[in-house]
Order: C-alpha cells, then sequence, then structure tokens
C-alpha cells in the first residue's frame, strides 16, 4: 500500500490534494472565513478587491465567506449521505446473494422498481410533503443510491460468491458472517471504493440542483447550489458570482474522479492484472 | 409462439406493471409519510378548523386505499384533479406544458443523436490521437457539472457576452417555428451537453468492439478508407447497443429537462412541477411525476423492446 501510494501518478496526487483541500476547508470553516455567513459587510454584487476576494453577493455578503460556509454544508451532506447509502446498499446487495431465493428476488425488484421512476422526480415528489431539514435530505439523497449501490455491490458479489474460495469456506463450514465479512468484503472492496468517489460527487450535484430548485438546504443556511440561486439574476448584467460555485464544483468533481480513477487501477493491479 | 414476439409481450407486460407500481409509489410517498399532508400545506401555524376543511376538501379523513382507488380512477379517465392553490383543471393545464416539454426534448434529440454518433465515430477514426482525447476531455467536463450550471455557463457566454440570443426563452402560441427554435437554442444546447457525452463514450465503445472482427481487418485490407471501413462496416453492427443507449438518454433528457426548465424560465412541466413542490400542491405534484415517471418507464421499455428487436439471434430462431 505504502509503496503503491509513492508510485501515485502525478494527476491522482493532484486529485488527492486538491480533495483534501476542500475538506479541510470544510472542517475549518469557522476559522478561516473571512466574514460571518450572513453579515452584510458590502454593497450588492462588488467586484472583487483585497477586502472581498471573490466580491459580495446580491445582498452584500462577502461571497468568498459564503463560499466556504457553503463548501461545508454541501461537502457534510454529501459525505453523510454517501456514508449511509453505501452502508445500506452494499449491506443489502451483499445479503441478497448470501441468502439468495426469495430474499435475492424480493429486494432486486423492489430495487428495479425505485429506479423505475427519475431520482430526482422521486425526490421532489416526497419533498413536496416532508419539510426539507437537513436530516430529511440526507435521508432521502442516501434512500435513493443506494438501490445504485445496491446493484453494484449485487453484482460483485455475485461473481466473488462462485469462486472457490468462497466454496473451501462454505465447507469448512463457517458462517454466514464470516463469508460475508472476511471472504466477500475483502474483494469486493476495490470497485466499492472508486464507486464511493463517484457516488460522493454524485450527491454533491444532486445536493446543489436540489438546492437551485429552491428545495434542498433553506435559508439562512447555504451551500453552493443556493449560491447559485440567489446570485442567478445577476448574470444578466454581466455578473459571474454565480458561476464561482460552477468552479469549486467542478473542480472537487475532476479531483475526485482522479483519485476514484487511482484506486480503481491501484486495486486491480494488486490483483495481479497489469500495472 | 414466436420466440422473439413472447420476449417483446413479456417486457411490455413489465412496462405496465412499473408503470402501475410507480402510481402506488407516488401516492405513498406523497399521502402515508410520517406528518400531516394537511399540516405540510398550511404550516404550523394554521387554526384547527382551516386543517379540517381542507382535510375534508382533499378526502384525507377517508382511507388511505380509498383515496387512492379514486384517484387512480380519475386518472384513467383523464381526469388528473384540480390544483389546491388556485383550482385550476390539473388535465388542462398540465396539457400544453407538456406539448411545450416535448417540443424541448425532442429538438435536443434531433440535435444530440446524430452529433453523438458522428463524434464517436470521429473518436474511433482517430482512436488515442489527438481528436479522441479532446473529445474525451470536453466530453467528461460536461459529466462533471450539474445541468444548471451549464446553463448559467451557456447563458452568460452566448447571450450576455455574445448576445446571440435571448437569455429566458418565452415562447407562446403567436410565434413561427423559426421564432420557437430562436427561443429554445440555449436550453437545446445545455440539454445537447448533458446527454451527449454518455451518448458518445457508448457509440465509440460499441463501434470499438466491433472493430476487433475479422472483417473488419478484411475491409481494411481492400483498402477502403477509415471512415468507409467505420460507417459501412462496423456501424450497422454496432446499431444495437447504439440504439439501446440513445434510448436510454432521451428518457434522462426528460429529468434533465426540470431543470433547464426551471435556469431558463420556459413554460414547461419541468417548471410547473417545480413551482408546485415548493407551494406544497400535492394534487399537480402527483399528477406532474407520474406523468414524468411515465413518459420515462415507456421510453425504457422501447428502447428495451428495440433492443429485442434488432438482435438478429432471436428474428431467426433455431
Amino acid at each position: 500500500m505504502i509503496q503503491a501510494v509513492r508510485k501515485m501518478p502525478l494527476s491522482a496526487l493532484a486529485g488527492l490534494v486538491i480533495t483534501l483541500l476542500f475538506f479541510l476547508m470544510a472542517l475549518s470553516a469557522p476559522l478561516i472565513a473571512p466574514y460571518g455567513l450572513g453579515e452584510v459587510v458590502g454593497k450588492v454584487w462588488e467586484p472583487s478587491s483585497a477586502r472581498f476576494w471573490l466580491g459580495t453577493d446580491n445582498i452584500g455578503r462577502d461571497l468568498l465567506s459564503r463560499m466556504i460556509y457553503g463548501g461545508r454544508t454541501t461537502i457534510f451532506i454529501a459525505s453523510a449521505a454517501t456514508l449511509i447509502s453505501f452502508t445500506i446498499g452494499s449491506v443489502l446487495g451483499f445479503t441478497a446473494v448470501v441468502m439468495g431465493g426469495w430474499c435475492d428476488v424480493l429486494l432486486s425488484r423492489f430495487v428495479d422498481l425505485i429506479m423505475s421512476i427519475p431520482g430526482l422526480i422521486f425526490a421532489l415528489v416526497i419533498l413536496s410533503v416532508v419539510p426539507a431539514t437537513i436530516l430529511v435530505l440526507i435521508l432521502v439523497m442516501a434512500f435513493l443510491d443506494a438501490t445504485r449501490v445496491y446493484r453494484l455491490s449485487r453484482s460483485v458479489a455475485e461473481s466473488i460468491y462462485a469462486m472457490d474460495y468462497v466454496e473451501a469456506a462454505k465447507l469448512r463450514g463457517e458462517g454466514t458472517g464470516w463469508i460475508v465479512l472476511r471472504e466477500i468484503l475483502p474483494n469486493a472492496l476495490s470497485p466499492l471504493v472508486s464507486e464511493l468517489g463517484l457516488r460522493f460527487i454524485f450527491m454533491v450535484l444532486y445536493l446543489s440542483t436540489l438546492s437551485f430548485l429552491g428545495l434542498g438546504i433553506q435559508p439562512p443556511s447555504t451551500d453552493w447550489g443556493a449560491i447559485v440561486k440567489e446570485n442567478s439574476d445577476g448574470l444578466v448584467y454581466g455578473i459571474t458570482a454565480a458561476l464561482a460555485p460552477a468552479i469549486a464544483i467542478a473542480t472537487l468533481a475532476i479531483s475526485v474522479n482522479l483519485v476514484a480513477d487511482w484506486v480503481l487501477s491501484l486495486t486491480t493491479s494488486l490483483k495481479g492484472g497489469r500495472s | 409462439m414466436h420466440p422473439m414476439l413472447k420476449l417483446l409481450i413479456q417486457r411490455l407486460a413489465l412496462g405496465l406493471l412499473l408503470l402501475f407500481a410507480s402510481t402506488i409509489l407516488i401516492f405513498v410517498g406523497t399521502s402515508i409519510l410520517p406528518g400531516d399532508v394537511a399540516q405540510a400545506i398550511l404550516g404550523q401555524t394554521a387554526t384547527p378548523e382551516a386543517l379540517e376543511n381542507l382535510r375534508r376538501e382533499m378526502g384525507l379523513n377517508e382511507p388511505a386505499v380509498a383515496r387512492y382507488f379514486s384517484w387512480i380512477g380519475g386518472i384513467l379517465q383523464g381526469d388528473l384533479g384540480t390544483a389546491l392553490t388556485n383550482g385550476a383543471d390539473i388535465t388542462q393545464s398540465l396539457g400544453k406544458r407538456l406539448g411545450n416539454t416535448l417540443f424541448l426534448a425532442f429538438w435536443a434529440a434531433v440535435v444530440s443523436v446524430p452529433l453523438a454518433i458522428l463524434l464517436g465515430v470521429i473518436s474511433v477514426r482517430y482512436r488515442n490521437r489527438l481528436p479522441d482525447k479532446l473529445i474525451s476531455a470536453v466530453t467528461l467536463a460536461t459529466i462533471s457539472l450539474p445541468e444548471f450550471i451549464i446553463g448559467y455557463v451557456v447563458m452568460f457566454l452566448l447571450a450576455v457576452k455574445l448576445q446571440w440570443v435571448p437569455s429566458v426563452s418565452l415562447i407562446n402560441d403567436g410565434m413561427s417555428l423559426l421564432a420557437k427554435l430562436q427561443a429554445i437554442a440555449l436550453p437545446v444546447i445545455v440539454l445537447v451537453f448533458v446527454v451527449l457525452a454518455h451518448m458518445m463514450r457508448m457509440t465509440r465503445a460499441a463501434i470499438l468492439n466491433v472493430m476487433e472482427s475479422a472483417y473488419i481487418e478484411t475491409a481494411e485490407l481492400k483498402g477502403l478508407n477509415g471512415f468507409r471501413v467505420i460507417v459501412s462496416h462496423a456501424l450497422p453492427n454496432a446499431a444495437a447497443p447504439i440504439v439501446n443507449v440513445v434510448m436510454l438518454n432521451l428518457a434522462y433528457l426528460v429529468v434533465g429537462v426540470v431543470v433547464v426548465e426551471v435556469v431558463f424560465v420556459y413554460p414547461g412541466m419541468g417548471q410547473y412541477l417545480v413551482d408546485h413542490v415548493s407551494k406544497r400542491d400535492v394534487p399537480v405534484v402527483q399528477a406532474a411525476g407520474l406523468i414524468f415517471a411515465g413518459v420515462y418507464i415507456l421510453l425504457n421499455t422501447a428502447a428495451d423492446l428495440i433492443a429485442i428487436l434488432s438482435n438478429p439471434r432471436l428474428r431467426h430462431p433455431k
């Protein structure tokens, strides 16, 4: 593993560093943000200056501070939703394979049904009756995304479950818990970790879209999608404040993708593939 | 029975089943969730009398199963109910907006499908060389951004900086087709970006897959030029997966439309849905959600039907 990190290609290293910087920014937001989240400190849509690095937003708040606090919300919610969706999705996916029979059929058909309705539409339907609190958003996003994790982990586990060493473990008399945790999980980890990065980015895009539509993060809190919504009117007058989150989201997405690609190539080479 | 016909009927039945199940899912999603729908609509400050009135008006005092059947019965007769916010007939308000949305999605498809296939062919012809890498870099970048941000970037560049087209897409019945097309130019460009990447990459992969075959080598040895080999020998045999991925992306287009309509203030279904979600107008959300789900399921089913039809092994059973 250490050797692999040392041989890390430059692109993956850059991706990793930038991703870590984003998370660091999210963790230390109150320390590094120059102004408070809701503090009106200047005039409306001031251009960038020494006082306001990115200028000010639609009611004169410091855009850099709002980007930092908004990034904190975006990254926190996306991470929480990704972790929950991965836990539910992979546990159910592995269970379906190991249990087989009606359990597998029931779970798979239910997942097919959920996936037959576009995720965004389903989220809108649910958010029309439940208030969009942070907890609700995390749970809705995690629940809808768990279906995709379920499909992946089920198909990965299915091919591993057919391996001779799993058969050997079964003949040895190992229990279901051992087979899932000690035989399937370590071998399924590589595609799953790579997918983790992609799902995280998907969550960032998903949350931003909901907030942009006014159905995600509610004021006074903010996130990157809400910043676009607040400042979109300025665009017609040539004010680019609304494009700041675009750059942040794109940078984060590309960085995480670079790391995910590297993780995937790393684990296939550990399995004896081409390095 | 012909095995292909059997497969087609099975897939069609599955589509109908999914459609039926999705009505249950949408109904359950809006009705039996924790919390009172009437309370959610009126807010915490509502008086008990107002709550009671709304509950009676929406039939909330009846059991959920009875409400479901009266809802689905209405839908089967083309009656989607009335909006809570303004009492308008939903079927009427939806009809015109659905037309607008399909108009937008149709033109996005007309532009993106041939473009995706053309770019796919070009990147196969120059694989691993500059054009291929350039196309793949640009398409990757469009995947990493949400639709609404691509929308604002395109709006900023083409409508604000270059001033080629208006920044909002207002259309009405009185406009000529040409004027309408000019009005929807920006949303169409954004939608093309949204679906192009996936279609183009799948086209490339499907053609590359065929390029390994012996008959391609024959065609090359015959001295045909590169494009000719790809277009008239490789492409027809890669058609099945390409058609399938095109249909799947058209289904995705229907969802992308929601966000893009909001960005460009286009009077379609998506904006209608989003507006009424924030107003907590449950009957409208149910109706619009169902139509989106229906179109999505329809296109997905069509994708599978075409895949079955285009498989020669199924056409001529042994």
